[in-house]
């Protein structure tokens, strides 16, 4: 079946942490910094945990460490106009529970950094160069973050809304 | 430079202080090994490979800010084109990311025959890989094999879809149209011989000495590092990794179906080699289960607002003349939400993550392929071996740049 509609859709933080008590991803961040969770939704049979951008690194740690291996993915949405503007999206999964779960942090338009995962998982590392590159998001203490797609000295950043796509630049 | 090296292979004699000059070679990006536009910088001492620089983005076209720009519907045929080929596979993967967002179910015949022409498409993509992987080696032979029956394939999807590669066959919510009378019976001859002619393969290349040798021990990746660089499909399984999506998290009605998953601990060329080989021979038990079992009933799910209606109908029903105008000129509505879709096609996992703000249009695409990522354990595979041996190992992890460069 494609679709799972009989899951609930779990609308907040507050329905999701009293309908999946015991979701490993859930308990680990409650117990390294319940501070740092935002918000949390189950959707469509995906679980989304919205943490505070400065800590995303230890967070992505924290589930890492609870049994979740696999780095799958991870970009960014422009939410222009609105304010904060970008949303960064990690999917990671467990090969032991056979889950993926989200997690996603908001960062402002005014100093889009993040610190980096490579450390966690050198497989970040090109997905961290394509934000960078295509949005302009910095990664602190990536180990290269270089253009990946665009020629070095190309300007501006493509995949941002307010990118002019046709026309003279 | 003064970087331990881990532990050659060969010891070049050298003479006095030239150690430290290492010597920096460009591999491609019209390198016929590197299977498109792949550029490799590579520092080398001697032959043996000190770091890999993989430079990408040659083929970029930003086909994920032109799928913003486009209908729900019209961003299937984009999706062919950025791993071509496994066309059937992006299809499907994207359809059925869009078909979460709108809560659409597919009939099961849809579901089976969606699952028969991912399990092609694997063939298509493992026959390819082959195909070119053993002419990277020097056996030219077993190309010509291959692309025999992928021919065959390809003329089954020409018939199925009107188009040998860019098939566009999976739409949102179904098919684009009802398969031709005669498919299920070609499908069924295609893989009655099938098996044969991978042992065929199989006769030309195991136990061919050069062959052994250029992949035996070479490229060598361990389980750990396949995980921590988001290595998937047949490398990881041949790392030791026993961990595949349609059985592990089944979609589109694979918990279905009875396969095995190969795996391998060895972690070398070699091993993905025969992972690949024995991966064949199990999607032909999926395909014949699924011309076994192929249910009754309609394919597409209905959707008159989602799906184009009969040519048939449009010309007799003011209904289906409005819906056909519609989907036309103004899309459909996507209710608001994000949804990561994830599939195994032949390089691994496929994933795309579709975030809708409740328009006709998608807000944002992103397509997550496995060559991407893979290619970042390149450097891992290859340092410290001999320069024709990351011929070999590009050739193993199969990589297509369409969808390392999107």
């Amino acid at each position: 079946m494609a679709v799972d509609t009989l899951k609930p859709t779990l609308a907040d933080k507050d329905a999701v942490l009293a309908g999946l008590p015991d979701h490993p991803a859930l308990k680990a961040v409650l117990a390294w910094n319940p501070q740092a969770l935002i918000d949390a939704k189950l959707d469509r049979g995906e679980l989304t945990l919205t943490i505070a951008p400065e800590e995303i690194c230890a967070a992505v740690a924290a589930v890492q460490a609870a049994g979740y291996n696999a780095f799958d993915d991870m970009t960014a949405v422009d939410w222009f106009p609105s304010s904060p503007r970008f949303q960064l999206s990690y999917h990671l999964s467990s090969h032991s529970f056979k889950e993926r779960i989200r997690l996603r942090t908001l960062v402002d338009e005014a100093n889009p950094a993040v610190e980096s995962i490579t450390s966690l998982w050198p497989a970040a590392n090109y997905y961290e160069r394509e934000v960078f590159d295509l949005f302009g998001i910095r990664f602190e203490n990536h180990p290269n973050l270089r253009r990946i797609m665009m020629p070095d000295e190309w300007e501006g950043h493509p995949l941002r809304k307010d990118y002019p796509v046709e026309g003279y630049r | 430079m003064t970087e331990t090296i881990g532990t050659p292979i060969l010891e070049v004699p050298v003479a006095e202080g030239a150690k430290d000059q290492h010597m920096v070679l460009n591999m491609g990006p019209q390198h016929p090994s590197t299977h498109g536009v792949l550029r490799l910088v590579l520092e080398i001492d001697g032959e043996i490979v000190v770091r890999i620089y993989p430079e990408i983005g040659y083929l970029h076209t930003g086909i994920e800010k032109t799928c913003e720009a486009k209908f729900y519907q019209q961003v299937v045929p984009l999706t062919d084109r950025v791993d071509y080929l496994n066309p059937m596979a992006n299809n499907l993967c994207y359809a059925l990311a869009v078909e979460k967002l709108l809560s659409l179910e597919i009939p099961e015949k849809g579901q089976w025959l969606r699952v028969l022409l991912a399990e092609l498409t694997r063939l298509n993509s493992h026959l390819i890989w082959l195909g070119t992987h053993a002419m990277d080696i020097g056996a030219l032979t077993v190309f010509l094999y291959t692309f025999r029956e992928r021919e065959e394939i390809l003329r089954m999807f020409e018939a199925l879809a009107g188009q040998r590669m860019m098939t566009s066959y999976i739409r949102i919510g179904g098919v684009s149209m009802e398969p031709p009378l005669d498919f299920f019976a070609r499908v069924q001859a295609f893989i009655k011989t099938f098996p044969e002619k991978i042992d065929e393969y199989s006769n030309l290349l195991t136990g061919n000495p050069i062959f052994r040798n250029r992949l035996k021990g070479v490229g060598y990746l361990s389980a750990d590092d396949a995980v921590a660089f988001g290595v998937t499909g047949p490398p990881l399984r041949a790392s030791g990794v026993d961990f595949d999506l349609r059985r592990d998290m089944p979609y589109s009605g694979y918990e279905k179906f009875q396969f095995k998953v190969p795996t391998s601990t060895v972690g070398d060329c070699w091993a993905r080699y025969e992972v690949r080989l024995v991966e064949m021979r199990e999607s032909v038990k999926i395909i014949q289960q699924a011309l076994d079992g192929m249910p009754e009933g309609a394919v597409n799910a209905d959707a008159p607002k989602i799906l184009l209606p009969d040519r048939e109908k449009m010309k007799t029903q003011m209904e289906a003349l409005i819906h056909h105008f519609k989907i036309v000129t103004e899309g459909f509505a996507v209710p608001a939400g994000e949804v990561y879709q994830a599939i195994e096609s032949g390089h691994g996992q496929v994933g795309y993550y579709v975030v809708s703000d409740g328009t006709a249009k998608p807000y944002r695409v992103h397509m997550r392929y496995p060559g991407f990522t893979t290619l970042q354990a390149l450097e891992t595979m290859c340092k410290g071996r001999m320069l024709a041996d990351v011929v070999a190992v590009v050739g193993s992890i199969d990589i297509v740049l369409g969808e390392i460069d999107r």
